[in-house]
């Protein structure tokens, strides 16, 4: 057994929304007899993976891959269809509100927007105090504000400015002035979803050494989503490539980005645009992401795949561990033709 | 020679209640036949309001204060909008970013089509259909009869920016002017479409101007690069030259503040501080405030746009010729 279980583990979550409406949306007719039909989104079909505490784990892939549902249902704001989360071993998707409250302490959110997550009736000091105060009853106010102006001056806000609100900030400092918002409690562990798709070049480069910089400090653990492949090969560890609600490889980044095996990781990574190469030869895909509403037997990504196979349409294949590490979930792999 | 194109000194401001704003000051460049130019800068760098103001597209409150922008002959800036409407979609044609906010909803791709080619052309019912068809096929839609009665709604991201691109080409526009038209797409999509353009530009001799934050992209499509910095252009030149060895201190940031480029260290090369807004712009040299190589001259006097032989590139900068002993 292992000792010390990993900071978090994911094990076969799925996640389906319904999406069918009312009654009457619902009803149908089939062979003249009426039935109600449900329409389900499958954004997570069996998820698994887990993040060692102090990596930076980076989920990518396109929009509509199901990365934001994963980072939402790690956190429990999504509670998961079915699957189990652990944290240090303790099962959280099955708390109550209470129960989750110390993990809610733990575990916090930077979003994309920083123009929406940040409430713009609050100064950035009572937007900063609210989560201590919470989680942290006994402290005083003059506690809490010599808080405030610590990790202000931390993330790189002048504490002068507690007292503004909101819109009187740039879209950069108002994304450090969100993670100085996830970092007053103290986490262990940040979900970053998107947290510099937002911003311009210049501010972009800003705000990932500011992530950098408070993980060392702080030993903390994140969980990246982005689509830009260049910010995951700069800071993460290791990197699950995800399509359909699936994810298609897992591996170290290193090795991924010299020697990606899932063939839509390597369409992927030869679609990034990379600076001062001319055009390189970008893998085709044939057609279009598949809605997640009816998802493709077998494996998702067959009907694009350029070495699909006969098994790849009827069997699903599952995630199996190939050299150092890497998790792969392709027939075409494992039976040696890719 | 006469070029295709020609950007002579254009200014363009927004008259608002506290006074007019500068949006673009002093812009100048030229293009020609064929040729292909990236403007590129972050938000709020008056790139895309330079590309607006070709086809006479700034809403009021704005306007060209002075400059002349040559095309063809004639100049732009002063055409009437009787004789505008004539070059808007005919000789120049337009890409957005957004190919849902472009393409109108309630029409089907087929009547839109029809629509801009009989706004430009003398043509029968069979004729715009044969051209409509023959544009689609060109922009790779697969079956394009049945698309001709779809609806924007029913097609996917990357297949309503080909649309909109096969709408674009219908009159053999001499430029394409583009605001980030792979912006709003996935990777994959991204680079089936930058494709597209390169090769419809090079197939039709199509000059296109480019509009992007993403230097990558740029950098993949447009042979000449123009990098814009609150409202002026600081660096221009071939683009493998600006990328490979950019001159200009805030092309140099820009670059090495991109994850993964020549530097292999964790912490990344950022620029301190962010761009001015165009109502809080510095005296002097615009970017002096984030410039690590800032002298005296720079905080009252504004450098030219100037060209330098041993550079091969125009560049705003007081450092002027020391700037290549700079090169880090």
């Amino acid at each position: 057994m292992n000792p010390t279980p990993p900071l978090l583990e994911v094990k076969n979550i799925t996640k389906h929304f319904d999406i069918s409406g009312g009654f009457l949306e619902k009803l149908s007719l089939e062979n003249m007899r009426p039935v109600l039909k449900k329409t389900v989104v499958h954004a997570l079909n069996d998820v698994s993976f887990s993040i060692i505490a102090g990596e930076t784990f980076s989920i990518v892939g396109e929009s509509g891959c199901g990365k934001s549902t994963l980072g939402r249902a790690v956190l429990g704001l999504y509670p998961p269809s079915s699957g189990q989360i652990y944290y240090y071993g303790t099962r959280i998707d099955v708390l109550n509100a209470r129960e989750m409250l110390p993990y809610r302490r733990k575990m916090q959110m930077v979003f994309q927007d920083p123009y929406a997550s940040l409430n713009p009736r609050m100064k950035v000091e009572q937007t900063l105090m609210e989560p201590v105060l919470f989680h942290n009853p006994a402290i005083t106010m003059l506690e809490a504000r010599d808080l405030v102006s610590e990790i202000m001056e931390q993330v790189g806000v002048d504490p002068l400015w507690a007292s503004r609100y909101p819109h009187e900030f740039s879209g950069g400092q108002r994304q450090r002035i969100s993670i100085a918002r996830a970092l007053m409690v103290e986490p262990e562990f940040i979900v970053a979803d998107e947290p510099i798709s937002a911003l311009d070049v210049s501010i972009q480069a800003q705000i990932l050494n500011l992530f950098m910089e408070a993980q060392e400090t702080r030993g903390l653990t994140y969980l990246f989503i982005t689509h830009d492949m260049s910010v995951v090969k700069h800071i993460s560890t290791r990197v699950a490539v995800m399509y359909l609600g699936t994810i298609c490889e897992l591996a170290r980044t290193e090795a991924l980005f010299t020697r990606p095996r899932h063939p839509y990781t390597q369409a992927l990574l030869s679609a990034i645009p990379v600076l001062g190469t001319k055009k390189a030869r970008h893998i085709k895909l044939k057609g279009e992401v598949p809605t997640p509403i009816d998802l493709p037997k077998g494996c998702v990504f067959h009907k694009r795949c350029p070495h699909v196979f006969a098994r790849c349409r009827e069997e699903v294949p599952l995630l199996a561990e190939y050299d150092s590490g890497r998790l792969l979930a392709c027939h075409g792999v494992e039976e040696g033709r890719i | 020679m006469q070029h295709l194109l020609q950007l002579e000194d254009v200014v363009i401001r927004f008259a608002l209640r506290f006074g007019d704003l500068t949006a673009v000051d002093g812009v100048s460049f030229a293009l020609d036949k064929g040729q292909r130019l990236g403007l590129v800068g972050e938000s709020g760098a008056g790139k895309s309001v330079t590309g607006f103001s070709i086809i006479n597209l700034i809403s009021k409150p704005g306007y060209i204060a002075s400059g002349r922008i040559l095309f063809e002959g004639r100049d732009l800036a002063h055409l009437d909008e009787e004789e505008m409407r004539d070059i808007r979609g005919n000789r120049i044609s337009m890409i957005f970013q957004d190919p849902m906010m472009t393409l109108n909803p309630v029409l089907t791709i087929g009547e839109q089509m029809v629509e801009t080619l009989l706004a430009h052309r003398k043509f029968t019912e069979d004729e715009c259909r044969d051209r409509a068809l023959e544009t689609l096929r060109k922009v790779h839609i697969p079956s394009p009869e049945k698309r001709l009665s779809q609806y924007p709604h029913e097609l996917s991201g990357g297949m309503r920016q080909r649309i909109v691109i096969a709408i674009a080409l219908l009159a053999d526009p001499a430029l394409i002017i583009a605001d980030e038209p792979s912006t709003a797409l996935d990777v994959t999509i991204q680079a089936e479409i930058l494709d597209l353009l390169l090769e419809l530009c090079e197939s039709e001799k199509t000059a296109l101007i480019l509009i992007t934050h993403d230097l990558a992209v740029v950098s993949q499509v447009t042979e000449t690069i123009a990098v814009m910095y609150a409202g002026k252009i600081v660096e221009l030149g071939s683009t493998e030259a600006v990328i490979h060895t950019p001159m200009h201190p805030y092309t140099r940031g820009l670059i090495n503040a991109l994850p993964g480029s020549v530097h292999s260290e964790r912490r990344l090369n950022q620029i301190p501080g962010m761009m001015p807004s165009l109502m809080t712009i510095p005296p002097g040299c615009s970017f002096h405030p984030r410039c690590e190589y800032r002298m005296e001259v720079c905080r009252h006097q504004v450098p030219d746009l100037r060209y330098y032989e041993s550079f091969g590139r125009e560049v705003a900068c007081h450092l002027g010729e020391g700037l290549f002993g700079r090169s880090s």
